[in-house]
């Protein structure tokens, strides 16, 4: 108890001082944090990748659209055990480029049984199956317009007109959550019969299949005979684990976050080199007392531990906190919801940033606080500032 | 007057020479600063770099037609009769050769990346016989140009960097068809550097495109043709088309990425200087502290007030400054010309570019050091002038 009273009067001798310090680490935990969303949001399709899915796209290019007579023929092939497909719609709500959102236009029972990443209430499911003018949108998305149940959203797409003019007419009839957190609920889905029919162009085209594989361990063999299936067709086919197309797609973006990370980690080390300064130059100015603390008795562990505890009760006073903040900012929302729909600091990140917390408060302490264990009793007491 | 600037001289000179004996806090106020200069830098030459490639080849004399309903080029489609009515409408700048416009193709292959080998979205463009008249800054700097009629391609010096695949004599499949890479060619360090370039008319069939086109480039006779060019396509019934300047076109394309870069820099630079600015104001407070007894006796000598606030303000900058300037030229050398490329979402393809540190953006970095230098100076320096002189003479 004495010990705490010790350490904790240290902390209030230069209130000024010890409040910026903390400041100063909050704000850095607080970048931290919300670092460690910006790179999980980055790379949320990684995670969000089911092991036994494969996808099958155009060989040429992804935006190349494929008939949807493949749907009979792959199921047809061993070891696949479900099959769907989904169409990049580019759904644009008032006419509004800046409200735009990922839409797609699927066959609602395939897309249950291949997406279960997906969770919809069974009434809803029921709705969706009688309505064919049908839509469901994910949670972030209904929070974002504020649409219920029941709405009726007009969308455009520039690259589906609709037949005649006018746009895409849609009934919300369910909201659907995503079974983890990492699960991107920013889309709206809707049925592909009423889009095939009502689309200008293109008739029978789908943009991408998923195929659920049996067995895994086989992902491979079955996206081979996928492909050789169609191939020497006009619509060749490349198939491949949907983890390894998410990592590619995250390529496309290039170095480029890893470059922001980069640069973002050297500058979280250098506010912490800042506060790590100032808090051994506190011990530093302390010398004197440390031998009378000393002399009345204290051993050389107790000084270290004492001058340590201090160090680290620092860290974790600003620390923590910060990264309390930048779960709280995450958990508000995506600052730019079409850019990056998934958006959360996952809860590894809050352990490494508390273990980076603890680390702060010990290398930051560790020098001075092994000074104050060395030092001398007759020379501190003789030392004078 | 002269009496008050000698003060201020000889205090600041006095607190300048004793920042080496609190090296250790200046530094790392230094530092703190240098680091926010060097991200806010570094993360916004990325925004520019990006910029700059997508919208230096924009010029306000060239016209880019599509489909009304289409956002880009990719989303749009133009019939050959559209493409005779708009080669032919007035404002378009013509040659012996006939109107400068050319009806251009644009899709999309995946070929792998140089660095990682994953699949990157890469744009192909076919192009008229007058795609190179209408641009004007396009030319070969490797091999040859393509052969019209033939499956051959030229590649821009940006993709051909950042794709594997693309050097001279090289081929690539697509569908029953086999390209050609015959040449390499620079376009002012624009976005067409990012595309591949092949003759429209073998285009279209290894498409399955039939007579269709997606955009027509057309040379104005000048920028000021514009409107005249756009009302008459616009009121023409027979075309359903939106004309836009390349240069507004480009600039919308880049919009969504350079944005959000944008805020993401300022954001992430602004959090980082409050983190050095309470840096700055703990090592300023602890100069003022260490100083209490030298600050009371120059005031009991009759330094004024104002000269001591001035005196720390101006160390409070210098550090500030030096900071500053270590970060700004740490970022010009590691990011200036970092070559790069990214995916464009609102275009979905790729774009080679290069990080560009603007001077524009070295004068907002050094804008900024002076902010935290002024703010981190000034409290401590307040604190400095209402030491009571009395007291303040007697702590050890």
């Amino acid at each position: 108890m004495r010990f705490f009273f010790l350490v904790s009067s240290n902390l209030k001798r230069k209130k000024l001082r010890t409040s910026l310090t903390l400041l100063s680490i909050f704000v850095a935990f607080v970048l931290f944090g919300l670092l460690c969303t910006i790179k999980e949001a980055f790379t949320a399709g990684v995670t969000m990748a089911g092991a036994d899915r494969l996808i099958v796209r155009h060989k040429v290019s992804l935006i190349m659209t494929l008939p949807e007579s493949y749907t009979a023929r792959m199921e047809r092939i061993p070891g696949v055990a479900g099959v769907d497909h989904w169409t990049w719609f580019n759904g644009i709500y008032q006419n509004e480029p800046k409200n735009f959102f990922a839409s797609f236009p699927v066959e609602p029972e395939r897309f249950f049984l291949l997406h279960p990443e997906f969770v919809l209430p069974e009434e809803q499911k029921q709705a969706w199956r009688n309505t064919r003018t049908g839509a469901i949108v994910g949670r972030s998305l209904a929070k974002r317009f504020g649409w219920k149940i029941g709405d009726r959203i007009p969308l455009t797409s520039p690259i589906w007109p609709r037949e005649g003019e006018g746009a895409w007419q849609f009934d919300i009839v369910g909201i659907y959550d995503g079974a983890s957190k990492s699960t991107d609920t920013s889309g709206l889905f809707f049925r592909y019969d009423y889009f095939d029919e009502a689309r200008a162009r293109e008739q029978g085209m789908v943009g991408w299949y998923y195929v659920r594989v049996n067995d895994p361990e086989r992902a491979g063999d079955v996206a081979r005979a996928i492909d050789n299936e169609f191939a020497n067709s006009p619509y060749e086919t490349k198939s491949e684990p949907e983890g390894a197309f998410a990592q590619g797609f995250v390529q496309q973006m290039g170095n480029f976050s890893m470059i922001l990370i980069s640069i973002l980690s050297a500058v979280f080390f250098t506010i912490l080199l800042v506060a790590g300064n100032t808090m051994a130059q506190a011990v530093r100015e302390r010398t004197g007392e440390i031998g009378v603390l000393k002399a009345v008795g204290f051993t050389n562990g107790g000084v270290l531990a004492l001058v340590l505890a201090e160090s680290c009760l620092i860290a974790a006073v600003g620390g923590l906190p910060g990264i309390g903040v930048a779960w709280l900012v995450a958990a508000g929302g995506s600052p730019a919801p079409s850019l990056l729909p998934v958006f959360f600091l996952p809860v590894r990140y809050v352990f490494i940033g508390a273990a980076l917390v603890l680390s702060l408060g010990v290398v930051a302490g560790i020098l001075p606080a092994i000074q104050a264990m060395r030092l001398q009793v007759a020379v501190a007491l003789g030392r004078h500032e | 007057m002269i009496n008050w600037f000698s003060q201020v001289a000889s205090v600041t000179f006095f607190n300048l020479r004793t920042i080496p004996q609190r090296k250790g806090a200046a530094i790392a106020a230094g530092v703190g600063i240098a680091g926010v200069v060097a991200v806010f830098v570094g993360v916004l030459s990325i925004a520019e770099g990006f910029r700059a490639a997508m919208t230096v080849s924009g010029a306000d004399d060239i016209a880019i037609v599509l489909r009304s309903s289409a956002d880009n080029e990719m989303t749009s489609g133009l019939p050959r009769e559209a493409v005779q009515l708009i080669a032919n409408a007035p404002g378009v700048a013509r040659t012996d050769d006939g109107p400068l416009a050319s009806a251009e193709l644009f899709v999309m292959i995946d070929l792998p990346k140089r660095s990682t080998g994953t699949p990157a979205n890469v744009p192909l463009r076919g192009v008229g016989a007058a795609a190179r008249a209408v641009r004007g800054d396009i030319r070969i700097v490797k091999g040859t140009d393509f052969e019209p009629g033939r499956n051959e391609v030229i590649a821009g010096v940006g993709v051909a960097r950042s794709v594997a695949g693309l050097d001279i004599g090289e081929t690539f499949r697509i569908g029953q068809y086999e390209w050609k890479v015959v040449g390499h060619f620079a376009g002012g360090g624009g976005a067409a550097e990012s595309e591949i370039w092949t003759d429209a008319a073998v285009l279209q069939p290894a498409y399955h495109r039939g007579d269709i086109f997606q955009s027509v480039y057309a040379r104005l006779v000048s920028a000021d043709a514009f409107q005249q060019f756009k009302d008459a396509l616009t009121t023409d019934p027979r075309l359903k088309v939106k004309v836009l300047r390349q240069a507004d076109y480009l600039a919308d394309q880049s919009s969504m990425l350079t944005e959000f870069i944008q805020t993401f820099g300022v954001s992430i630079a602004g959090l980082m200087a409050l983190g050095a600015l309470f840096g700055a104001l703990n090592t300023m407070y602890s100069a003022v502290a260490a100083r209490t007894r030298e600050i009371a006796t120059l005031r009991a000598l009759g330094f004024g007030s104002s000269p001591v606030i001035l005196s720390v303000v101006l160390e409070s900058l210098a550090i500030a400054l030096l900071g500053g300037a270590v970060g700004a030229t740490a970022a010009y050398l590691a990011f200036d010309g970092f070559k790069a490329a990214t995916i464009n979402w609102q275009t979905f393809s790729q774009v080679a570019f290069a990080f560009t540190v603007t001077p524009r953006l070295l004068v907002a970095a050094v804008a900024w050091s002076v902010a935290i230098g002024l703010i981190g100076g000034l409290f401590p320096a307040l604190r400095a002038a209402r030491l009571p002189v009395a007291a303040a003479l007697r702590e050890t």
